[in-house]
């Protein structure tokens, strides 16, 4: 066997991009030409904006291929593998030369996702070739105590990555702290918040990673039963989730007397949710968990005291376990090296929007998102102008352009009106509406209310009502100041995080566009040409050459016009499709 | 609240009278869940698994079974989004209306196929081929905007390009259609009546 290995990238991303049939064909020229290289798989590699992506690696280097489909495979395999010359034009990373997109690797530090794109999800013995379960192993053979093990989290200064930003290791304490023969400990993997998907990837890339978090967590608060609650939109990361429980109880990482611990039991099983934002709620959760509608309870009693079954329960998300194995083997300091005083650490991102390097990134927290937008982003889509950043989905904020020299701490986002969040960062150009971003949320967590507190359920409709009109070119003077005020009344009548933070889109974007809001209720303008109701479309007379081609396409028989004649729209008749608009090859319509 | 998705109660029920439901196939289900502590959702999500949908009937048939409570099935059966109490197309065209694919003009997407199907979000189509949804975020955000057919991710879709996926796959269907005519057009006659029905109702 030589030592050539092709590494395809198997993620929900690849897969959609066509990454199943690039392997297959791989698998199909291998067999049939005899050729002699292995094949193996892996998960999301990050660089989602490339996908499919092939890597191959040989004795000369490691190079990895972008945009890979069935034509591109057969030529690369033919003229890397068999006449060992790389295709150059289609490499997007290699370690041999440098490639145009080195900024988005190098501004990276890999810590929850230092295997994804790496091992074969589904192989423990590739994640064990990696320092898998060694954290574990450690703690069984130097006898850590669990004290200690709660110390190490708490010195490095973890914080949760679901977005609340509580420490882990005072999470953890907590829940030591609680005597009772049953503890839960729980992997929360509802990952709903619209735009993000990093626990996705962590699921799907190196399972492995978030088990070991978890067995570690257990062992520090004394559980000894864990249950992963994941979203049932995730098939992927649910498939690969109970073959990596399957081999860790194979291998007794799960079990009785784990790695001889005595007294150490502890079996995870997964439970997939079914469908519910407000479930992401730790105590939400806990009732989904246990078959009831997924409704948060009054807190205290923390789950720390009383949560799963009334048993002390520890909840922590996908990432923050995903960190836990590397900080227990390289040691507190050596997390606490990267981030700010007060955020510690690396974090995840999807970078998603208006960007023309979308992905997975994973970075130092302290980096600002400027850096993040322009260095490992390569700036906005056609080179439009960048106007702001969506941070933390629906309980987050746009946080404007001006503002973007801002640094991605808990406690720096969270100045702005916008919150950390799980980490889905939108970025939004000129031609996004901020009006209309608020809208689109409210209209989100409107639905998702579970319907318990009054505000949540009623005000959000009422907002949801005030932003629809102003989109449609029905606002009132005083509608922004009524949107202040119920957005104040909701977060203050609201139980749980979903109510209390649900104003926080409408919030931020009148704090920073407010100018946006005012062009919509006095002017029935939408600046940014989104707002359908409020735009005017009108023939250009001096570019029209009366092709008719709009006229020929308009689907209310609004444009009139002869032959070679300049058209004209009646504007009464007009639906503001916009089908003109992209049909006119002339520029002879303008829209304002 | 999801309040609309209570108010189509109607459709379901005129389905149930004229289609035949084997409830036996839960048995196997009910037998193996039994006695799990909190094992309503995977109830519901493994009969759905059986069914396409939760048909009341079947809700019926596990309270009778399990001694679990009607409303109780009910509250949680109208609370998740996943739970669908009418029976859906043979394929399910989920349209990915996340932040992402919103900014990247997904309205347009769904729009489009809203025009070429003649549905309304989240109805099926009258020849019970195809349910158009919209979802919250299917995760696929960096090849906004996205959509999901089955298990079949499409990305960086138009409108147009989103008409195509469909157009083709319809061609597909009539064609075997033809060589299994009898099997179809008979769940298609109920389905029709049903959806005749429901939009009655509706009215």
């Amino acid at each position: 066997m030589s030592n050539t290995k092709v590494i395809v990238g198997l993620g929900s991303c690849g897969l959609a991009a066509g990454a199943g049939k690039v392997y297959d064909e791989l698998f199909r020229i291998r067999e049939a030409d005899k050729l002699d290289f292995e094949l193996k798989k892996t998960s999301c590699i990050g660089m989602c904006f490339k996908e499919p992506l092939v890597e191959i690696i040989d004795e000369s280097g490691s190079y990895m291929y972008g945009e890979v489909d069935i034509k591109k495979a057969d030529e690369i395999v033919e003229k890397h593998i068999v006449n060992l010359s790389p295709v150059k034009e289609y490499i997007v990373q290699s370690d041999t030369f440098e490639s145009p997109f080195k900024n988005y690797f190098e501004g990276q530090v890999k810590i929850a996702l230092r295997n994804c794109g790496f091992i074969d999800p589904e192989s423990i013995e590739d994640y064990e070739a990696r320092n898998g379960y060694k954290a574990i192993k450690k703690i069984a053979e130097e006898k850590i105590s669990v004290q200690d093990v709660i110390k190490t989290v708490l010195d490095s200064g973890l914080r949760g990555r679901g977005g609340g930003g509580f420490p882990t290791g005072l999470k953890w304490k907590f829940a030591n702290n609680s005597t009772s023969k049953i503890k839960y400990i729980i992997c929360n993997a509802d990952e709903g918040d619209p735009g993000a998907f990093m626990d996705r990837s962590i699921l799907e890339g190196d399972p492995h990673s978030v088990l070991e978090g978890m067995i570690i967590g257990a062992y520090a608060i004394g559980a000894t039963e864990g249950v992963i609650y994941c979203r049932a939109e995730y098939p992927l990361a649910v498939k690969r989730l109970n073959i990596a429980l399957k081999q860790a109880r194979e291998k007794g990482y799960l079990g009785k007397d784990i790695l001889g611990i005595e007294g150490f039991d502890l079996d995870i099983y997964v439970k997939e949710g079914a469908g519910a934002f407000v479930c992401g709620e730790e105590t939400a959760l806990i009732a989904s968990v246990e078959g009831e509608r997924g409704m948060p309870r009054k807190r205290p009693p923390f789950p720390a005291v009383s949560g799963l079954w009334k048993q002390p329960t520890n909840i922590n998300n996908v990432e923050t376990y995903a960190n836990v194995p590397w900080i227990i083997i390289k040691g507190a300091q050596a997390f606490a090296k990267y981030g700010t005083e007060k955020s510690k650490g690396t974090k995840v991102f999807a970078l998603t929007g208006k960007i023309k390097y979308g992905g997975l990134v994973e970075v130092p927290m302290g980096v600002s998102i400027r850096d993040i937008v322009y260095k490992l982003g390569g700036g906005i889509t056609g080179d439009k102008k960048f106007k702001a950043v969506q941070l933390g989905g629906p309980s987050g904020g746009c946080i404007p352009e001006y503002l973007s020299d801002t640094l991605v701490d808990y406690d720096s986002v969270t100045a702005t009106g916008a919150i950390m969040g799980s980490g889905g960062m939108v970025v939004m150009d000129e031609t996004t509406c901020m009006v209309d971003i608020a809208r689109f949320f409210l209209d989100f967590t409107c639905k998702e209310s579970c319907g318990k507190c009054t505000f949540c359920r009623l005000g959000t409709k009422r907002m949801l009502e005030i932003l629809t009109r102003i989109t449609n070119g029905e606002g009132k003077e005083g509608d922004i100041e009524k949107l202040e005020e119920l957005a104040v009344k909701i977060k203050d009548g609201s139980l749980c995080g979903l109510g209390q933070t649900a104003p926080n889109p409408v919030l931020t974007t009148i704090k920073y566009f407010r100018d946006e809001y005012e062009a919509h209720i006095r002017d029935k303008k939408c600046p940014a040409l989104n707002c359908k109701k409020l735009l005017t479309y009108e023939v250009i007379s001096e570019n029209c050459t009366g092709c008719m081609v709009c006229k020929k396409n308009c689907p209310s028989n609004a444009i009139e016009g002869e032959k070679k004649q300049v058209h004209f729209i009646k504007q009464e008749l007009c639906i503001k499709c916009g089908e003109c608009f992209t049909r006119c090859k002339f520029n002879a319509i303008k829209v304002f | 609240m999801r309040i609309e998705r209570i108010e189509k109660q109607p459709e379901v029920k005129e389905l149930i009278t004229e289609q035949k439901i084997d409830l036996k196939l839960l048995d196997p289900l009910i037998k193996r869940l039994s006695h799990k502590k909190g094992n309503l959702i995977p109830l519901l999500q493994g009969t759905q698994d059986i069914f396409g949908y939760i048909p009341p009937d079947a809700l019926k048939y596990i309270s009778d079974e399990l001694g679990l409570k009607m409303t109780d099935m009910y509250g949680v059966v109208t609370f998740y989004a996943q739970f669908k109490l009418k029976p859906v197309g043979k394929y399910i065209i989920r349209v990915c209306h996340g932040t992402a694919c919103h900014v990247q003009n997904a309205d347009k997407i769904s729009d489009d196929l809203k025009t070429f199907l003649e549905v309304k979000d989240g109805d099926t189509t009258v020849d019970g081929i195809f349910t158009l949804e919209s979802v919250a975020c299917l995760g696929c955000c960096s090849l906004a905007p996205v959509m999901m057919i089955g298990d079949d991710t499409f990305g960086k879709l138009t409108g147009k390009k989103a008409v195509d996926v469909v157009k083709e796959i319809r061609r597909k269907e009539n064609l075997s259609a033809d060589e299994n005519l009898t099997k179809n057009t008979i769940s298609t006659i109920n389905l029709t009546k049903v959806l005749k029905a429901g939009k009655k109702a509706g009215n």
